[in-house]
């Protein structure tokens, strides 16, 4: 065989061509195959490929207070994502944007450790300021997987004055998103939800439906646009909530409060129950908390031993000292044990015998015979031991326990401490391993003993006294089903001789008048002095409380204020006065009478300025009886 | 035009369809630039192409007029040079693109290039020349296929050490059509390959041996019998190719191992080793029939697609130009291999034919290879097609081919 022979080279070719034609056709059939047979497939998973369902965030609904006053509602903010990818470009992604973000490299971690749990995007920044965003958009070849999204954000308007009562939102956690509280259906990873506070106990409302829609990414991640192959669902916004709360009173209280003191205090408005205001301090800022708290600010709240993050109006468990005294005397007239206008056996003397021990009356001096209303004015021991006794111990747990000293208040918040008082008398055994005697009512009768209540607890048993006797449950939000109240059988006259004993205490000659004496209104009230246990050591002053009413001369009064401050020694010195300014400003609003900062009568003394209206308010002199 | 170029006694057929698959080549190169976020080194590659082309042009017009003698007379030195060089990449030799970590190209700093490139057009004249001297000799016994296919042997195990089987398996492209040109019978190159054949079966016990049953029984009814020493080492080396088979695979990379595990099931590893064929079958599946329009395709516009203007600018053509323009592109080069044979056909210089063959070979290797791992046909192997594909001294070097094509053909 020669190529020198065309035939031959025919031959040849003809086999060359074979060959040639067979690999053309595998060609030729593959390409038909996946380009007309299943090019459908192929294009479905060309979209897939580019286009990715993103979650549209939408607002929560914006909160009200009583007037109509926005206490927190949106702003738009810019939320930087992560989409997922591999590990090592996401890393060098965020080492890239460093530049511009401040990303510690523990955060960085973090990032990277939830990409690669979850598979999915991540939220490098929930609240990135605008000038990151357009450095980030201009360069946006350098940030493959970098999102940029309009988010809102969440503002409150109160700041750190409201920031125990509404608290705060932040990112929605694994475990979270575990518990049946938060659907799957509502929530997905990413989502901002309601932390503590209102923002918490109502979440259902003020969460609205996520939207979703449809964006081309590039196969780096790198955004393309929106897709406009499938409708967008835009979401639905969160309800709007209106609450109780007074935005100005609750500025005012924030404003009038000692900066270095912590305490509490809560306003309740007598004719529903509604919660006017509540404060705990010291406070922090909520909207520090937005787009995820910065790690030195958070340390700094846990470390601070003023416990700021801890809400002492409806956790903080404090002896109710003599405001206690009232509970008492209303069980006792509940009861029918006793009558406003009688005196007790045995006269104060400054001690009393009961057993085989002395108990003594906080004033040596004596109070010597009084009534029901003076026993309270003078907050005298003896009396209430008396009283004590006449009620027995039996009786004093049951009646106590009805109207809830024990249990929660039924507040409309996520977190309620719940009273610390005896139910029976078992209750010494389980916790102190004796039997109680007849001398542990003495000790409750006076509010001590085993007896802790919140401050909201206090205030509510103050919303019944300013009331018919009847308590209904504090609300703070409107228009929401409530927990059920409690009620004293009390008769009309029976409460008005608790009250006049309350206005002894306020009255010209009463502990806490100067500091509570205003020129509009009646303050009635009564001092506690709490002991804690640095106090008892002698370490601490005792805490300091005032609980009361205020409201037009002659007139029911339209606010229930309780106060306290830890560690502020003097019921009547440090805790009334806040009582009366709180009580002072609300009502001055409320019937359109300017506001003043000086407003007691102690203040106008220490401030020089003349105060016309005592002695038109107060007509007997000052001091005499004192 | 085509006057001149007869004058000029070159085959216009062939010197147009070529011309025409590069200029399609560069239209291709300037859509694969045109993606959402552009990037200034790919932004301008059909510019650079351009360019090459004009060189690549400017060298054919030389090269086309210089007497076939010399270019038999070359092969020789340029086959010895080019094999020096191959061995000099293996030292100094540098990763281009992805494969960073293989020598294939040497970079004079102003210029790189492959030397396989120019190895593979060395050998073809090489072989060429030795099958031509011996034109009488009957190739019918491994004895006789000694010396071509050591001569093939020597660049292609140099360019597996780099490693670089895409060009190899070019060499094997180049080895077999040329034997099978120069009359060697078919039956003894299916022998020859048989080895490789058991390489690959030995994965399963049984079916290889009903396979080494038929080897020795095919060696025992062929009608050119060879001789006995011959057989035995055939079936001995089938035996050894069986054994090997696994440490072999245990030396191989893992991206290489990779490529082979994905090639029988992309899906295994969709985000990672299987993901440029899936990324390609998808640029093509999705672009049906008549393909989303030059310079439209969104996976290619969305970087979705790997090398896309390299080694998987076919996908580029499938997603934009869909099925018409792939079975056109197929045709064309179909037509230009179809051109390679009819010239060698009418060649009655034993060289001429030889080497239109040997650059059949490799074409044809390139081309099926590079279009068939674009839909999964193959395994991915880093290997242009010739002509579109954007690489400036392959499609230079191409054109070399394409003039000595043109040049030993026609003389007569």
């Amino acid at each position: 065989m020669s190529l020198h022979l065309p035939h031959e080279r025919q031959r040849r070719a003809t086999g060359v061509y074979v060959v040639l034609a067979l690999f053309l056709a595998v060609l030729g059939i593959a390409f038909f195959r996946i380009q007309v047979l299943r090019s459908s497939t192929w294009a479905l998973r060309a979209e897939s490929n580019r286009i990715r369902q993103l979650p549209v965030p939408t607002p929560r609904g914006i909160i009200y207070d009583r007037e109509g006053r926005i206490l927190a509602d949106n702003v738009p903010g810019y939320a930087i994502t992560l989409l997922p990818g591999p590990l090592d470009s996401a890393r060098a992604t965020l080492d890239r944007m460093s530049k511009y973000v401040d990303l510690p490299a523990r955060e960085v971690e973090r990032v990277l450790t939830t990409m690669s749990r979850f598979g999915r995007e991540v939220v490098v920044d929930a609240d990135a300021p605008f000038a990151v965003v357009s450095a980030i958009q201009e360069r946006r070849a350098e940030f493959p997987g970098v999102y940029v999204e309009m988010r809102p954000r969440r503002r409150y308007v109160l700041g750190a004055a409201g920031g125990h009562v509404l608290g705060y939102v932040g990112e929605v956690t694994a475990e979270e998103l575990a518990d049946e509280e938060f659907p799957s259906d509502r929530y997905t990873r990413g989502m901002i939800v309601g932390k503590t506070g209102i923002e918490k106990q109502y979440e259902a409302q003020l969460q609205g439906r996520q939207g979703l829609k449809y964006v081309e990414f590039d196969a780096r991640g790198r955004i393309v646009g929106d897709f406009a192959g499938v409708r967008t669902d835009a979401g639905e916004a969160g309800r709007e909530l209106v609450l109780n709360l007074d935005l100005e009173l609750q500025e005012w209280i924030h404003s009038i409060f000692p900066d270095s003191l912590s305490g509490a205090v809560v306003a309740l408005d007598p004719a529903d129950g509604g919660v006017l205001a509540l404060y705990s301090a010291p406070t922090f800022d909520p909207n520090a908390f937005v787009g995820g708290i910065e790690q030195d600010l958070w340390d700094g709240l846990i470390a601070d031993e003023g416990k700021p993050l801890f809400d002492r109006s409806v956790l903080g468990l404090y002896a109710p000292a003599s405001t206690w005294k009232l509970a008492a005397a209303a069980i006792a007239l509940d009861l029918g044990v006793v009558m406003p206008d009688e005196h007790m056996e045995v006269q104060c003397t400054g001690s009393f015998r009961f057993g085989d021990r002395v108990w003594r009356c906080w004033d040596p001096a004596g109070h010597g015979w009084q009534t029901l209303a003076e026993a309270i004015g003078n907050s005298c021991d003896v009396y209430f031991y008396q009283l004590g006794l006449r009620i027995g111990l039996d009786d004093m747990l049951r009646r106590a326990t009805d109207i809830g000293f024990s249990r929660r208040c039924g507040v409309d918040l996520p977190q309620e401490s719940q009273g610390i008082f005896p139910s029976e008398r078992a209750w010494w055994n389980r916790n102190y391993n004796y039997s109680p005697t007849q001398g542990e009512v003495l000790n409750l009768a006076i509010g001590q003993g085993p007896n802790s209540q919140t401050p909201l607890k206090m205030a509510q048993f103050y919303l019944a006294l300013a009331r018919d006797g009847s308590a209904p449950s504090p609300a703070i939000a409107q228009g929401v089903p409530l927990a059920e109240g409690w009620s004293l059988n009390l008769a009309p006259e029976h409460l008005e001789s608790i009250r006049e004993g309350l206005r002894m205490v306020t009255a010209p000659g009463g502990t806490a008048h100067f500091g509570t004496a205003l020129e509009h209104w009646d303050v009635i009230g009564k001092t506690g002095t709490g002991q804690n246990s640095l106090s008892v050591q002698g370490l601490a002053q005792n805490h300091a409380w005032f609980a009361g009413m205020a409201g037009p001369p002659g007139a029911p009064p339209e606010i229930v204020v309780a106060v306290i401050v830890e560690y502020g020694e003097s019921g009547s010195s440090m805790a009334a006065p806040i009582m009366a300014k709180t009580a002072d400003f609300y009502l001055r609003r409320k019937h359109g009478i300017p506001v003043d900062t000086i407003q007691t009568y102690l203040e106008h003394l220490r401030a020089g300025r003349p105060a016309p209206w005592y002695s038109r308010r107060f007509p007997s002199p000052p001091g005499e009886g004192r | 035009m085509i006057r001149l170029l007869d004058r000029w006694s070159v085959d216009p057929k062939l010197v147009f369809a070529i011309g025409g698959l590069t200029l399609f080549g560069i239209a291709m190169i300037y859509s694969a630039g045109e993606v959402h976020i552009p990037n200034p080194v790919t932004d301008e590659a059909w510019l650079r192409q351009l360019l090459w082309f004009g060189l690549g042009l400017t060298a054919f017009t030389v090269l086309s007029r210089v007497p076939p003698r010399w270019i038999e007379w070359v092969a020789i030195p340029a086959y010895v040079l080019s094999v020096v060089l191959l061995g000099v990449t293996l030292v100094v030799g540098t990763g281009a693109g992805t494969a960073a970590g293989v020598k294939s190209w040497i970079d004079l700093g102003f210029i790189s290039f492959q030397p396989a490139e120019i190895a593979k057009l060395t050998t073809i004249l090489v072989v060429a020349r030795l099958l031509s001297q011996r034109g009488a000799v009957k190739l019918t016994s491994l004895r006789d296929l000694l010396a071509p296919s050591a001569l093939v042997g020597l660049p292609l195990a140099l360019v597996v050490l780099q490693p670089d089987i895409g060009t190899a398996m070019a060499f094997v492209g180049i080895l077999f059509a040329m034997l099978f040109w120069a009359g060697t019978p078919v039956a003894l190159l299916v022998l020859v390959a048989s080895p490789v054949v058991s390489l690959f079966l030995s994965y399963d016990t049984r079916i290889w041996s009903w396979y080494i049953l038929g080897v020795i029984a095919f060696l025992y009814f062929y009608r050119y019998r060879l001789f006995l020493f011959e057989s035995v080492a055939l079936v001995l080396a089938n035996f050894a190719a069986a054994t090997i088979s696994r440490p072999l695979w245990n030396s191989l990379a893992t991206y290489q191992q990779n490529r082979i595990l994905v090639f029988l099931d992309p899906e295994v590893d969709p985000r990672g080793a299987g993901y440029q064929v899936i990324q390609s079958k998808v640029a093509v599946g999705s672009g049906g029939l008549l393909g989303q329009g030059f310079t439209l395709g969104p996976q290619k516009r969305y970087d979705f697609l790997p090398e896309q203007h390299t080694d998987f600018i076919f996908s580029v053509v499938g997603e934009e130009l869909g099925f018409i323009g792939t079975a056109l592109a197929i045709l064309a080069f179909g037509y230009v291999l179809v051109r390679l044979v009819q010239l060698a056909e009418r060649s009655p210089d034993p060289f001429a034919g030889l080497v239109l063959l040997g650059i059949f070979g490799a074409w044809l290797v390139h081309v099926f290879v590079n279009i068939g791992m674009t839909v999964g046909l193959v395994p991915i192997t880093g290997i242009p097609l010739p002509f579109v594909s954007y690489g400036g001294t392959f499609l230079f070097m191409s054109w070399v081919a394409v003039a000595i094509a043109v040049r030993v053909a026609h003389e007569r």
